[in-house]
């Protein structure tokens, strides 16, 4: 089997901001048991910019790591910033994928953009609540 | 930082007594067996002679063994060779689903012949039902293969059972030994075989050799042809030095099998035993008696595989799982579907295969390292928690 970057591996070595986020602002929940990924990917926004993200991940190797970096990656960025970090951006963060490992970083960049849609939703229920 | 291999079921080191018996082959002794004169003779010699000591170690005459290039082969030769060999007798073969790959590959490709296989199933412990072959034994059967330990999980066959029923019926029967031999005693008589595969690097021998033993009067298509080498059913010059390798492989397990079963039983039932009462939600697959004495196969629920093995990578601890995400297909092992593991627990299994030099020392260093691993991969589980918030776990 192809070995991981250096990258891959020190993401996997020391995952950041893992854990969930109380009362977040937007959960993202993809995988499931059966393909052997599941990623819940955690946010929390202040005035429009990502505060913070959290994940917890079952998975292999490079599905650590991508939840890892994508965490990083979002951290300060706008909601319309980070909802263009594709997973190609993720691998690409982590000094790339083996090609086999490539659907871990597409699991990455869904959990992301469900989390993001996640927040847009609560936004607007607040906003149409208040309206009404 | 400690390295423990535990790995073994993968391939072996060379026995340094293996590689010493293998050198003189190289420089010394090179000629080529099929030679008239004296150089090749003195190869064809040491061939001859390690053909002995391997057919003496199984019960089987000298010329019933064929030479390799490893069990790949041996299991795709004896495969093709058969049913080709057999396709005026009939088109029905029977075999296993948790069968090596290099067993069902060449099943599914004679299926695009049209060949016809049946793949039965197994138990929740890996085993084959004697009587389920029976039953699908038919007319038109000509090849009977299933393998006698598994490489995954380790569960023993009742190879000798299934034997007599093939052999009540007319039918060839076949075993896959590539995980028994030099290990478990293997008798072709009193197992009933017709047919049987091995390979030198599974024993402390080289990679690059393995046998066929094939019942005298059996008639196989030819693997290779060319130059007539093995009564013209494998071509190519023979590989002396692994040839050598493997009979002095198979001396040396001659005299240390016993010992070795007995070594390895306990160290097996102690990292098994060991990892189930410390680490919560843990199960062993296969069976915990019909086991290979080096094999040991759990679950562990809420973490994946591939997680764990690159974590004990890390501390020195080389060992295998059966998650999809370590398969090129990212499938998870078939062997572990077909003893009805769900998805998330084949997922999470790992296999340790000990060894010869493996110590108490070594399972102790596991048992030390292991559960700290799964303890810090659960805290990252999404799935962890709720299984056990909302007690639906197992």
């Amino acid at each position: 089997m192809e070995a991981y970057s250096e990258k891959v591996m020190e993401h996997f070595r020391n995952p950041r901001n893992v854990g969930e986020i109380e009362n977040p602002d937007g959960i993202g929940k993809v995988g499931n048991p059966v393909c052997g990924d599941i990623m819940e990917l955690y946010i929390k926004v202040k005035d429009n910019v990502i505060t913070d993200a959290k994940f917890k991940t079952f998975g292999c190797g490079a599905a650590i790591a991508t939840s890892s970096m994508v965490t990083e990656l979002v951290k300060g960025k706008t909601v319309d910033e980070a909802m263009k970090v594709s997973n190609r951006a993720v691998a690409e963060a982590l000094g790339g994928l083996p090609p086999i490992k490539m659907h871990c970083s597409v699991l990455a960049e869904e959990a992301l953009k469900k989390a993001l849609d996640d927040y847009q939703r609560r936004t607007v229920k607040k906003l149409s609540g208040k309206a009404a | 930082m400690k390295r423990i291999y535990l790995d073994y079921a993968a391939t072996t080191p060379v026995d340094v007594r293996v590689v010493k018996a293998m050198l003189p082959h190289f420089t010394e002794i090179y000629g080529n067996p099929s030679s008239l004169h004296a150089f090749g003779q003195e190869a064809k010699h040491v061939v001859e002679e390690s053909r002995h000591t391997v057919a003496s170690f199984i019960g089987a005459k000298p010329e019933e063994i064929i030479f390799t290039s490893g069990g790949t082969e041996s299991n795709n030769f004896t495969i093709g060779g058969i049913a080709h060999a057999r396709s005026d007798k009939g088109n029905h073969i029977i075999t296993s689903r948790i069968e090596h790959h290099a067993i069902l590959e060449p099943c599914h490709f004679l299926e695009k012949e049209g060949f016809q296989v049946t793949y039965l199933p197994v138990d929740k412990y890996g085993l084959v039902d004697p009587g389920d072959v029976r039953k699908a034994i038919n007319a038109k059967t000509i090849l009977i293969s299933i393998m006698h330990a598994n490489n995954e999980i380790g569960t023993i066959q009742p190879i000798a059972e299934i034997g007599s029923i093939a052999r009540e019926n007319g039918v060839y029967f076949h075993t896959d030994a590539v995980q028994t031999f030099g290990h478990l005693p293997v008798d072709v008589d009193e197992l009933n075989l017709d047919l049987l595969s091995a390979s030198g690097h599974k024993l402390y021998g080289p990679k690059g050799v393995g046998i066929i033993y094939a019942r005298k009067g059996i008639r196989m298509s030819p693997f290779m042809q060319g130059g007539g080498q093995e009564k013209g059913r494998r071509a190519s010059t023979h590989n002396v030095p692994g040839i050598v390798g493997l009979g002095k492989a198979v001396d040396l397990a001659k005299e240390e099998m016993g010992q070795e079963i007995e070594h390895l039983t306990v160290l097996r039932d102690r990292l098994i035993q060991g990892i189930l009462n410390a680490i919560e939600y843990s199960s062993l697959n296969g069976h915990p008696t019909k086991r290979l004495p080096n094999n040991v196969n759990v679950s562990i629920a809420y973490v994946e595989g591939e997680s764990m093995l690159l974590n004990l990578d890390m501390e020195g601890i080389a060992c295998s799982t059966g998650s999809a995400c370590s398969s090129a297909s990212l499938e998870p092992s078939h062997v572990l579907t077909a003893i009805g593991l769900p998805h998330e627990l084949a997922h999470g299994s790992l296999r340790f295969s000990l060894g010869r030099p493996t110590t108490s020392d070594d399972i102790n260093y596991v048992l030390s390292v292991l559960p700290g691993i799964v303890g810090k991969l659960r805290a990252m589980s999404p799935l962890y928690k709720k299984e056990v918030k909302y007690g639906s776990v197992q």
